[in-house]
């Protein structure tokens, strides 16, 4: 299919409006993830903002930055918008660009809901920021919001904080039919379940386990909301509620969302592989099936976040195992990915070499979350910087270097450039050796005793602490460097042809680059 | 507000200057620590099995990438291979992982079960959590006591230099005895927050309303430090855990002159105080429980703590100001003190009433343990 | 989009609202694996007064603690601080609490039990935790607490420990009444 035809095929429809008004009122699968990608990148900042807070405060032991309630604040928010704010709505942008053009579809299922979708989350961001200002201060209980704390001894912008939850998770919910709705419906003929692209299929488990989950959480935080103005006691042990209910709620939904973060890695990963060794994906089927078992394990693992809540001995054996059962699936596709490379015919653009510190450093993660899973062991890490060490390294050099390799990988076919790639390996140096400088002490700092939501440490964590926090640094700096090579990118370079790369598979490397704002407006035939 | 700014940047400063830890080297403080009982050394060794097991597979799997990343590239190796699938090799690599998976789950589920034995302790200790400090009561011996942290407040906003336990040590440790069984019956008065000492490998959440229980037989004499572990809210990283193990007669002689304390403090309240004594007791009282908010000149913060020093209520109005520290003020910061002893209520009233001018602009009026006592008593 | 879409689209909508209802769900769901299994040492009353009573069984001691939680003055202490008990009999014992302050308070007792495989096998006929204690001032009470100690009782558990928070609801209880009588105003 040549970009020829593709034009002239576009002169028959509307292309995109001018000014303001085309973002605005946009229902264009490619406008709109433009919209989330460049959302989350503006959350990743200010989240990033906030984490550059924390590690200047714990830079050496004392006060010196910021008083105690405030760096809860700012550990509370940290993670709810890194989390909420910049991994998920980037996975849905990508997912908004490439699930179409990937199963040869002209646009998502539900164009108007995407629309709609998108332009929630600015105010669920907004109203969660704002509380910053208000009396008494942003919520401060931490993201995973553990009652009583986030109840009965919350700062009343906790009401707030709810109704920005419930707008995040409202939005998650449509983002995530839509792409259901689009794969199960809209492949283009031949396109078999077991013939998508990974990325697909790791987006289409991701978006059943949002279904799953999201309104759980969506139940939790009414049951607060309730608690707290409505004199019920779901969590409250006075009224016969239970404090520790809420956390089981909280992690049936936190475990899977867990593997919300990481799935739509796992299919992004997998291309880029493919692409740079020139070689075709070892042991398709088995990855399909391994993220499926990952899914399906994640309902059954939840209180592991929870050994030391005091449950019965057979609870905690059951959780252990189960756990230790996840190593199994994540090994599989580890290993498929190394296969892929072998007697591959690789070079190291900077995708690959962002997809190469994928697998090293998630696997890392993966290690420690197993010495995690292992309970009596887990008595001693748990709430340490042991475990913000395990799952920086799975959601860093984890979901947010596939989501870089990703704009390196894709870039070309969304604004027809070339990225410049002296400076995309420049920035993956600085981040490979901030991310490791940052979190790789923390594993020390953690197993040596030093709890994590600290905002003052005992002597012997000092060194260490100073290690991470210039680690912190260069890692927080480098990002404002991608950000230069992104805009770079947008606004001109070399032109990239229609396949960009040469071991390039799947439908998107059909259309020309850049893609037209429609494409497959008659669906391709796959064989 | 200004001030305080310019205060903790000259604090900055000095520690920078200062900037030399003492006593310890603590870039080889990397590992978990063996502890103090045959249970956490059972856990060290279980992490560090695992943690070898962990590096025994990243050298293979790394190597096999590493070997493909310098071996298959496209200069070495223009023409990629064209397998994709090998159902054998896809066998292999779950069911060993499998195999590894249950070595490893067999001696952890050992060490749990061992570590969940329900058997009664020789000594007892419930451990009550509270918004930031812990209570302790021996419930065979009717021992009681709360343990704050003992570190100054000008280390932490690097005024002077930091002590060796800095943000370890409290004003009052728990004492429990070697080589016996000592049982906590650990809850929490407020939030929920969790009781850590890393030389026993007890790790347990206190939750309001709920009993949890944990065990320690402690071998080795010593002085063990552990901390709070779930976020409790304001000054969650300053409530930590100092237990010291003693030799039995040692336990024994602790435990009676606790209790003689507790039957003279009983007494304390029945004598006749002066102003002089209150306020000496006071000021201690005052350094503990109230400095964090109301500030060390009693001026509070702006907008969040209210000042002490010239407070209506402080100056003239000793009922209230008795019924304020007795019950809290209800959707404020400000907590009952009610745990404390009369004597102590009763001096930093007192001592309140007394300091930064207080007691020439008010009525000055002294706050006796008896008066603590009164208002106790019902009053119909 | 097509009916396939539409059906589809039906679906995921229906299964979004039923995990919200799960959601809530979980509560009671949690509250029956609690009486199964124990877990926290929550304590369910129990109807049956005569099927153990017949049994004797093993001497086991009883350890009862009391804790106040937050802001509430009264006082309340067990009356006694042990007692011997053989599985299989019911016993009574008592609390004693007294409202120390110059106001009428209402108070709710939430027991726990340790070790917490102990749990199921505690069996209250009569527990002053079923109900709301209100205390005129400085009123005085004892409390009763009838219990049988199973003789399923794991026989490594040698000393079972019964405690009580005591949590002052007073102003809770007045909250309620505010939002009931703000209900039927309007209705």
């Amino acid at each position: 299919m040549s970009a020829v035809i593709e034009n002239h095929h576009d002169d028959h429809h509307h292309g995109p409006a001018k000014g303001l008004t085309r973002w605005l009122y946009t229902t264009n699968h490619k406008d709109i993830g433009t919209l989330y990608l460049w959302f989350s990148f503006a959350m990743f900042l200010i989240g990033g903002a906030m984490a550059m807070i924390i590690r200047a405060e714990l830079f050496q032991p004392g006060m010196q930055i910021v008083e105690p309630e405030f760096y809860n604040q700012m550990i509370t928010l940290h993670g709810l918008i890194m989390i909420f704010g910049g991994v998920m709505p980037a996975f849905v942008g990508l997912a908004n660009w490439l699930v179409p053009m990937m199963i040869g579809a002209p646009d998502m299922a539900l164009p108007r809901m995407n629309n709609l979708s998108f332009w929630i989350l600015p105010f669920a961001f907004f109203i969660l920021l704002s509380s910053l200002f208000m009396e008494g201060g942003a919520p401060n209980f931490g993201w995973t919001f553990y009652a009583p704390l986030s109840t009965t001894y919350a700062p009343p912008s906790v009401t707030f904080f709810i109704f920005s939850v419930h707008i995040m998770g409202a939005s998650s919910i449509m983002g995530a039919i839509n792409v259901i709705v689009t794969i199960m419906n809209m492949r283009a003929p031949g396109m078999d379940l077991m013939k998508m692209p990974l990325f697909v299929w790791s987006w289409l488990i991701t978006a059943y386990l949002l279904i799953a989950v999201m309104p759980v959480l969506a139940g939790a935080v009414t049951m607060m909301l309730m608690d707290i103005h409505f004199g019920t006691s779901f969590f409250n042990a006075a009224g016969g509620g239970d404090p520790v209910l809420f956390q089981h709620i909280f992690w049936f939904f936190g475990h899977p969302e867990v593997y919300i973060m990481i799935l739509p890695a796992f299919g992004i990963v997998s291309h880029i592989i493919e692409t740079f060794s020139r070689k075709q994906l070892f042991g398709y089927s088995s990855m399909v099936w391994a993220m499926l078992s990952i899914a399906i394990l994640s309902f059954v693992v939840w209180a592991h976040h929870m050994f030391t809540v005091g449950m019965p001995l057979a609870a905690e054996l059951f959780f252990m195992w189960a756990t230790m059962l996840i190593a199994v699936p994540t090994g599989v596709k580890v290993f498929n990915w190394i296969a892929t490379m072998f007697r591959g015919s690789i070079t190291f653009e900077t995708p690959m070499l962002f997809a190469c510190a994928f697998v090293v450093l998630f696997t890392l993660g993966g290690f420690s979350g197993l010495m995690l899973a292992i309970t009596p062991a887990d008595f001693q890490y748990h709430d340490t910087y042991f475990v913000v060490a395990h799952f920086h390294y799975v959601l860093v050099p984890g979901a947010i270097f596939s989501i870089m390799a990703a704009v390196y990988y894709w870039i070309p076919k969304w604004s027809g450039n070339m990225y410049d790639e002296r400076l995309g390996k420049l920035h993956f140096w600085l981040s490979f050796i901030g991310v490791n400088v940052t979190f790789f002490p923390q594993h020390f700092i953690g197993l040596a005793g030093m709890p994590r939501r600290y905002p003052d440490y005992a002597l012997q964590f000092a060194d260490w602490n100073m290690v991470s926090t210039v680690g912190a640094f260069l890692f927080g700096i480098s990002q404002v460097f991608f950000l230069f090579i992104v805009i770079k990118t947008v606004m001109g370079g070399k032109k990239a042809t229609d396949q960009v790369w040469e071991g390039a598979r799947g439908l998107e490397w059909t259309v020309a680059s850049p893609a037209p704002y429609h494409t497959f407006g008659t669906p391709p035939k796959v064989d | 507000m200004l001030s305080n700014y310019t205060n903790k940047l000259t604090g900055f400063l000095l520690t920078l200057s200062l900037f030399t830890n003492p006593a310890k080297a603590d870039w080889f403080a990397l590992n978990m620590t063996e502890g103090a009982t045959a249970i956490s050394e059972e856990v060290f060794n279980l992490h560090m099995l695992i943690f070898w097991i962990c590096v025994a597979i990243g050298v293979v799997v790394f190597s096999v990438m590493f070997y493909s990343m310098f071996a298959h590239t496209k200069k070495k190796n223009p023409v990629a291979a064209t397998f994709h699938e090998s159902t054998k090799v896809e066998i292999a690599w779950t069911v060993i992982p499998f195999l590894i998976l249950i070595a490893m789950a067999v001696p952890a589920s050992k060490t749990l079960t061992k570590m969940y034995d329900d058997t009664a302790g020789d000594v007892n200790i419930q451990v009550t959590g509270f918004q930031w400090k812990w209570q302790y009561r021996y419930l065979e011996d009717g021992v009681s006591f709360f343990s704050n942290l003992s570190t100054d407040m000008d280390e932490i906003y690097n005024l002077v230099p930091k002590g060796e336990n800095y943000l370890q040590e409290v004003d009052e440790a728990v004492v429990i005895p070697v080589g016996k069984k000592v049982r906590f019956l650990i809850t929490a008065n407020d939030v929920i927050h969790s009781w850590w000492v890393p030389a026993f490998a007890i790790k347990q959440d206190a939750i309001p309303g709920f009993v949890n229980t944990a065990w320690t037989k402690v071998d080795k004499v010593g002085t063990y430090r552990g901390k709070c572990t779930e976020l409790c809210g304001k000054n969650h990283g300053f409530m930590p855990i100092v237990v010291k193990v003693v030799e039995q007669d040692e336990y024994d002689l602790w435990v009676s002159d606790k209790k003689e304390a507790a039957f003279k403090l009983a007494e304390l309240t029945e004598k006749e105080w002066t102003t002089a004594e209150l306020v000496e007791r006071g000021e201690s009282v005052y350094a503990t429980n109230c400095v964090a908010c109301h500030q060390v000149n009693g001026q509070g913060i702006t907008g969040i703590f209210p000042a002490l020093a010239g407070s209506d209520i402080v100056l003239n109005d000793k009922p209230r100001n008795i019924e304020i520290l007795m019950e809290g003020v209800q959707g404020a910061a400000m907590n009952s003190f009610d745990y404390l002893s009369e004597v102590e209520l009763a001096s930093v009233i007192t001592y309140t009433r007394q300091s930064w001018g207080n007691a020439e602009k008010g009525d000055g009026e002294i706050v006796s343990p008896k008066d603590i006592v009164d208002y106790k008593k019902p009053k119909i | 989009m097509n009916n396939k879409g539409k059906t589809s689209v039906k679906f995921l909508g229906m299964t979004v609202i039923a995990m919200f209802f799960f959601s809530f769900a979980l509560v009671p769901l949690y509250n029956v694996f609690c009486e199964v299994t124990g877990i926290n040492g929550k304590v369910f009353q129990s109807e049956n007064s005569q099927e153990y009573t017949a049994e004797v069984g093993r001497d086991v001691a009883v350890q009862f603690i009391s804790s106040n939680n937050e802001r509430m003055p009264w006082v309340f202490k067990p009356s006694n601080e042990v007692m011997g008990v053989v599985t299989g009999k019911y016993y009574n014992a008592t609390f004693y609490v007294k409202n120390t302050t110059n106001k009428t308070m209402t108070a709710q007792a939430v027991p726990s039990i340790a070790p917490s495989n102990a749990a199921a096998h505690l069996k209250k006929l009569e527990c002053f935790c079923f109900e709301q204690q209100e205390l005129a001032p400085g009123e005085e009470a004892l409390l009763p607490v009838k219990f049988l100690i199973s003789n399923e009782l794991p026989n490594q558990i040698k000393n079972v420990i019964l405690s009580y928070t005591i949590f002052d609801i007073t102003d809770y209880n007045q909250e309620n009444l505010a939002h009931l009588e703000m209900h039927t105003e309007k209705n």
